[in-house]
C-alpha cells in the first residue's frame, strides 16, 4: 500500500516526469498526450524522457526474470532528478514501485537507485488526487460513464478509488456501478494469449457487466485493460453487425481533458 | 473424468488442462453455477470481516504464526512427536504417498479391517489411499457428505471445502435414487441429507478404522485439532476402534495460543462461518476406565514435496497455507473453470502453487501459466501467501534452462528454446533506446500488416495494431 | 535412514538460522477483544448459538430439571442418556424416573452397546465445562462419567451451561484455564467445542442440520437471576 502524500503539506511539484509505458507510446498515444496536457495545464513542466521503452512487466510476469532485469535496469537511469515520475498505468506504476526493488535485490547500488525510484513514482490518478489536488470543473453535458480499474491499480498500488474520486467531481456525470466491479478483465498480459479460453471467458463477462450498466462509455486508467476490453466489445459489434461501437471507452486521461474544456488529441478509441 | 483412475505419479495435470478448462467455459449452465456458488462464499466471508483494520491485523497475525512456527518446524516436529507418543499417539513418517499408504494399510491388515470409514482429508486425496485401500481389499467410506457424494458419482472433490460445489441438488437426487438401495427420487436437501445421514450412521457403527485429516497439530500438548460441521469427523475419530489421522508436515504449531487465531481466519475466510459446529481437540486413545474412543490412535506425517518447498524461503512460503480455500472462491479463473479442469487434488491459486511440490514442474508447469496475477488470491489469503508472487517464481523455475542443481524437480520443465530466444530478443530491442526507436517506428509505418488472425488474441478480440504515430511523434508534432 | 530422519535431516538443513519473533497473540486479543460484563457475555453466547440453531432456555438451580422435562415432554422424548454419577445427571435422574422417563446411564464400554446408542437413544443430557461468547460456543471435556459419544450419537442433545462459566473468546479460555500447560493441566483425551446442531451445507450450498450428530441441540442456560 502506498502512504498518500497529504495535498495540504506536500509542496506541489513544478516538474514531473513522465514515463508513457510501451502500450501508450504505440497502441494509445492520444490518452498519453491528453495525461501530459493535463498535467501541464495545471502549471508542471512534464519531461518526457526520449529514451524510455518499457518497464520490463511483461517478461517479469511471464517468468523470465533476467530479460526483465535487463529492460528494467535501462529504465532505472533515465530519472535522474528527484521529480515525481507520473504512469498513467497502474500495473507499469506496480512494476516500478513494487517489483524493481525485488528484482535488483541482489544488485546493491541498482536496488539503491530502484528504492529512491520507487518512492516517487505515482499512477496518474494517485498524482492528480494525492499531490495536486486536481478538482475538476466540469463542461460537459450529463453523460454516464463506468470505470475500469485495473488489478494493479486496484490491489498492487491501492489507488482504486482515486479514479472514482476524480470522476465523482464532475457534476453532469454519473458514474454507473457494474458488477464484479473489482474482478479482473481477463488481460494479465501473456494470459490473454497463453490461456485464450480463459481469459476470453472473463472479458467476456466483464464486457457484459460494464454494458448491463447502460453507460455510454468506459473509462479507465490503464490501456492494457482498455485494449482487451474495447478489443473484445469491437470484435463482438463485428460479429453482431454493429457499425457504431455498443461500448466506446478511452483513458480517464482523455475524458477528464475534455470533461474540463481541454482539446482531446484523438478520437475515443472504439478500436 | 478419465483421469481419475490413473496414478498421481503417471498422471500429468498440465497436459489436456487447456482442453479441459474450455469445455467448461463453453457450458453456459457451469459457468453460471460456478459463478453463483463462488459469489455465494465471497459474500458470506465479506460479511465475517466488517473491519478493514480488524482483518488486517488478524491475516498478519496469521501469518507470523505460520511463519513462526514454519521457522522452527523440525524442532516442532519433534517436540510433537515426543508429546504424541507420551499420550499413546503412535507416530509414523512418510516421505512418500506409497510410504504412507503402506503405513496406513499395514495398520488396516494387523486390525483385519474391511471397513475404513473417513472423515474430510485432502491429504487422503493427494496419496490417492481409497484406491490403495480398494487394491488392498478394503473398503474406504468417505463420510463428509460432500465428499460421500462425489465418491457415489465416482469423481473427485472440486473444491477442498465443498467437494460437490460441482452438483446441482438434482444431479445428487438423481445419483441418491440410482445407487442407494431403496431410496427414491427426491431433491429436497433435507431428505437428501436424511438419507446420507442414515446410510452413514451405519457404517460409523460398523467400521473399524476411522481415518481423518488434522486442521492443527499442537506440539506443546501433543493434540491433533479438527474443523468440522457435520460431526463425521467426530465420528471417524470415536466411533471405531482405530483411529488413523494423516496430515502434511506443515501443519504444527508449537503453541496452543496459536490455534485460536488460526481456526478464527479459517472458518471466517472459508466459509463465511464465525466458527465451525465442531472443533475436535484429540490428546490421546481412549484412557483406562473411559468408555468410548479409539484404542488406538496413530498418526502418518507425510512430506511428499513439502521439504522441497521448506528448503527455499520464498518458496517455503507456500506452506503457511491453513487450507481454508477463500483463495479459489475470489478466483476469476477457478470461478470460470471449476476445480475438476485443474486435474490436481488440490485446485485454484493454492493448487498451482502447492501441486509442482507434489508432482514436479514436468507434470504441472502449464498451471501456472493460468493465472492473470490479478492478485485476488493474495489479497484474500488470511496467512498472506503472496500466491502471484510464487506464480511468478515457478514460472520462472518452469521456463529456465535446466539447471544442475535445481531448487525444484522439473526446473526447466516448461523450457522451450524459440520462446526464450524471443524473450532474449525483446529484451535486446527494449534495452535499447535506438533498436527501440527503430523497431516501434516500423510497427506504426506497417500497421496495415499486421495479421489478422493473433493467436489467442484474436479468439475473442479484433485485432492489436500499434497507432499510426507513437506518443513520441505526437509530441515532437506539437512542438 | 529411516523415513522420519530423511525428513527431519531436509528440513534441519533447511530451516532458517533465525526464528522471528514469537507472534504476541495475547496482545492482538487485547486490543481486539475487550473483556464484556456477565450480563454481556451471556447475551452474547446466547445470540450467537441461537443464531447456528441452537435452542436456549433460561433457567435457575431451582427449576432446571423441570425446564428439562418440558423440553423432552414438547419433543415427545421418552428415553434420555445421561450420567447419574454427576450431581446434576443424579438430579435429572431421580426426577425425571418419577415422571415416566426412561433414563439410562453409558456405564458399559460403547463395545458392549453400540447398537443400543446408535438406534435406541433419542437424548441424552450433559454437562458443559465453560463457553465462549464471542463465538456461541460449549466447550465440553468429555470424562469417564460423560463420555464422547454423548455429545455425538443422540439426535437431540441437551446441554447444562453455568452462566458463570462464560469466556470471552476462545483464547481466554486456553490461556486463564492454562490449556497450554501439560504440567499443571493435561487435555482431556478429546476436548470438543460445540456451537450448534450438526449441520451441512454440501448440497448446492444450501444450509440442512442433522448432518451425522445431534439434529438439534439445547441448552439449559443457568442463571441465578433467571425465574
Amino acid at each position: 500500500m502506498t502512504t498518500p502524500a497529504s495535498p495540504a503539506t506536500a509542496p506541489r511539484p513544478r516538474d514531473v516526469y513522465f514515463f508513457a509505458t510501451c502500450v501508450v507510446d504505440q497502441f494509445f498515444p492520444h490518452a498519453g498526450l491528453d495525461a501530459i496536457t493535463l498535467l501541464e495545464r495545471e502549471g508542471i513542466r512534464v519531461h518526457f524522457p526520449e529514451e524510455q521503452t518499457c518497464c520490463g512487466q511483461p517478461a517479469y510476469t511471464s517468468g523470465f526474470a533476467d530479460e526483465a532485469r535487463k529492460v528494467a535496469a535501462h529504465q532505472l537511469a533515465l530519472f535522474p532528478e528527484d521529480w515525481p515520475v507520473v504512469v498513467p498505468s497502474g500495473s507499469c506504476a506496480g512494476m516500478i514501485k513494487h517489483h524493481y526493488p525485488t528484482l535488483f535485490a541482489a544488485d546493491p547500488v541498482r536496488k539503491a537507485a530502484a528504492e529512491r525510484l520507487s518512492a516517487r513514482v505515482y499512477e496518474l490518478t494517485q498524482f492528480l488526487t494525492e499531490v495536486l489536488d486536481f478538482k475538476p470543473q466540469d463542461c460537459g453535458s450529463n453523460c454516464t460513464v463506468v470505470l475500469h480499474t485495473s488489478c494493479s491499480a486496484r490491489r498492487e498500488m491501492g489507488v482504486h478509488l482515486t479514479g472514482k474520486q476524480l470522476l465523482a467531481g464532475l457534476k453532469n456525470v454519473h458514474i454507473a456501478q457494474q458488477d464484479h466491479e473489482s474482478e479482473c478483465c481477463g488481460f494479465g498480459g501473456t494470459f490473454a494469449v497463453k490461456q485464450p479460453e480463459i481469459s476470453s471467458a472473463m472479458v467476456e463477462d466483464k464486457v457484459k457487466s460494464l454494458k448491463a450498466t447502460g453507460a455510454e462509455r468506459v473509462v479507465s486508467a490503464d490501456c492494457g485493460c482498455l485494449m482487451n476490453i474495447l478489443g473484445h466489445a469491437a470484435w463482438k459489434d463485428q460479429q453482431e453487425g454493429r457499425k457504431t461501437p455498443s461500448l466506446p471507452g478511452e483513458h480517464i486521461a482523455s475524458f477528464l481533458l475534455r470533461r474540463t474544456g481541454g482539446k482531446a488529441a484523438g478520437q475515443e478509441n472504439g478500436q | 473424468m478419465s483421469q481419475s483412475h490413473e496414478h498421481t505419479l503417471h498422471f500429468r495435470p498440465a497436459d489436456g488442462f487447456r482442453e479441459r478448462a474450455g469445455e467448461v467455459v463453453a457450458n453456459p449452465f457451469l459457468r453460471q453455477s460456478f459463478r453463483g456458488a463462488m459469489d455465494f462464499l465471497m459474500q458470506k466471508r465479506a460479511a465475517q470481516f466488517p473491519n478493514p483494520e480488524e482483518l488486517e491485523s488478524l491475516r498478519s497475525l496469521g501469518e507470523q504464526i505460520r511463519q513462526y512456527n514454519l521457522a522452527k518446524l523440525p524442532t516442532l516436529l519433534e517436540q510433537l512427536e515426543a508429546n504424541l507418543t507420551r499420550n499413546g499417539i503412535q507416530v509414523h513418517w512418510a516421505e512418500t504417498p506409497e510410504e504412507a499408504n503402506a503405513i496406513i494399510l499395514g495398520i488396516c491388515h494387523k486390525h483385519s479391517a474391511k471397513l475404513m470409514v473417513k472423515g474430510k482429508s485432502m491429504v487422503s486425496e493427494e496419496i490417492e489411499l481409497n484406491h490403495a485401500a480398494e487394491a488392498a481389499g478394503i473398503e474406504a467410506l468417505e463420510s463428509d457428505m460432500g465428499e460421500y457424494i462425489v465418491q457415489l458419482a465416482h469423481e473427485k472433490p472440486s473444491h477442498i471445502i465443498m467437494p460437490a460445489i460441482h452438483k446441482t441438488k438434482e444431479q445428487i437426487a438423481k445419483l441418491f435414487a440410482e445407487n442407494i438401495p431403496g431410496v427414491a427420487y427426491t431433491d429436497n436437501v433435507d431428505a437428501l441429507i436424511q438419507i446420507g445421514r442414515q446410510v452413514l450412521r451405519e457404517k460409523f457403527e460398523a467400521a473399524d478404522i476411522g481415518l481423518s485429516g488434522v486442521n492443527f497439530a499442537v506440539a506443546e500438548t501433543g493434540t491433533l485439532c479438527l474443523v468440522e460441521n457435520e460431526g463425521n469427523g467426530r465420528m471417524c475419530t470415536t466411533a471405531p476402534p482405530v483411529h488413523i489421522a494423516i496430515t502434511g508436515i506443515e501443519k504444527i504449531v508449537e503453541k496452543l495460543e496459536h490455534v485460536p487465531p488460526l481456526y478464527s481466519l479459517l472458518t471466517r475466510s472459508a466459509t463465511g462461518q464465525n466458527i465451525s459446529t465442531y472443533f475436535n481437540m484429540i490428546s490421546g486413545p481412549r484412557k483406562p476406565g473411559e468408555k468410548d474412543g479409539p484404542q488406538e490412535v496413530h498418526l502418518v506425517l507425510l512430506d511428499n514435496g513439502r521439504s522441497q518447498a521448506y528448503a527455499d524461503e520464498q518458496l517455503r512460503k507456500t506452506l503457511q497455507c491453513i487450507r481454508c480455500g477463500a483463495c479459489m472462491n475470489h478466483c476469476p479463473v477457478y470461478a470460470r473453470i471449476g476445480g475438476h479442469a485443474y486435474g490436481t487434488t488440490y485446485p485454484g491459486p493454492i493448487g498451482k502453487i502447492i501441486s509442482p511440490h507434489l508432482l514436479g514442474l514436468e507434470a504441472t508447469a502449464g498451471l501456472t501459466t493460468a493465472s492473470s496475477l490479478c492478485g485476488a488470491c493474495g489479497e484474500v489469503c488470511p496467512v498472506k501467501i503472496p500466491i502471484p508472487e510464487l506464480l511468478i517464481r515457478l514460472r520462472e523455475e518452469s521456463f529456465s534452462e535446466p539447471q544442475a542443481n535445481p531448487v525444484m524437480r522439473g526446473q526447466g520443465a516448461g523450457h522451450s528454446p524459440l520462446i526464450s530466444a524471443i524473450w532474449r530478443a525483446w529484451a535486446t530491442v527494449y534495452a535499447s533506446p535506438a533498436l527501440y526507436r527503430g523497431v516501434s517506428w516500423l510497427g506504426s509505418r506497417l500497421r496495415w500488416l499486421v495479421p489478422r488472425r493473433q493467436g489467442g488474441w484474436t479468439r475473442v478480440r479484433t485485432p492489436l495494431q500499434p497507432a499510426p504515430k507513437r506518443l513520441r511523434d505526437l509530441l515532437q508534432d506539437r512542438n | 535412514m529411516n523415513a522420519r530422519d530423511r525428513i527431519l535431516s531436509k528440513l534441519r538443513a533447511a530451516a532458517p538460522s533465525t526464528v522471528p519473533a514469537a507472534p504476541l497473540v495475547g496482545d492482538w486479543f487485547a486490543s481486539h477483544r475487550p473483556a464484556e460484563d456477565a450480563a454481556a457475555k451471556v447475551q452474547r453466547f446466547r445470540h450467537f448459538i441461537e443464531l447456528a440453531h441452537a435452542e436456549v432456555h433460561s433457567v435457575n438451580r431451582g427449576n432446571w430439571v423441570q425446564k428439562l422435562w418440558e423440553v423432552l415432554a414438547a419433543k415427545e422424548l421418552r428415553r434420555l442418556l445421561l450420567a447419574p454419577e454427576t450431581e446434576h445427571g443424579a438430579r435429572a435422574f431421580e426426577a425425571l424416573t418419577e415422571l415416566g422417563v426412561e433414563c439410562t446411564a453409558y456405564h458399559q464400554p460403547i463395545e458392549q452397546g453400540k447398537a443400543v446408542m446408535f438406534r435406541h437413544i433419542p437424548a441424552s443430557l450433559t454437562g458443559a465445562r465453560a463457553a465462549i461468547a464471542e463465538t456461541g460456543t460449549l466447550i465440553l471435556w468429555p470424562d469417564v462419567h460423560e463420555p464422547r459419544l454423548m455429545s455425538l450419537v443422540p439426535p437431540v442433545h441437551i446441554v447444562l451451561l453455568d452462566a458463570n462459566k462464560i469466556y470471552n473468546t476462545f483464547f481466554e479460555a486456553i490461556s486463564s484455564e492454562g490449556w497450554g500447560n501439560t504440567q499443571t493441566h493435561a487435555l482431556p483425551t478429546n476436548a470438543l467445542l460445540v456451537s450448534g446442531p450438526s449441520k451441512t451445507a454440501d448440497i448446492q450450498q444450501t444450509l440442512a442440520y442433522g448432518a451425522h450428530g445431534p439434529k438439534e441441540l439445547v441448552v439449559l442456560l443457568l442463571e441465578e437471576s433467571a425465574q
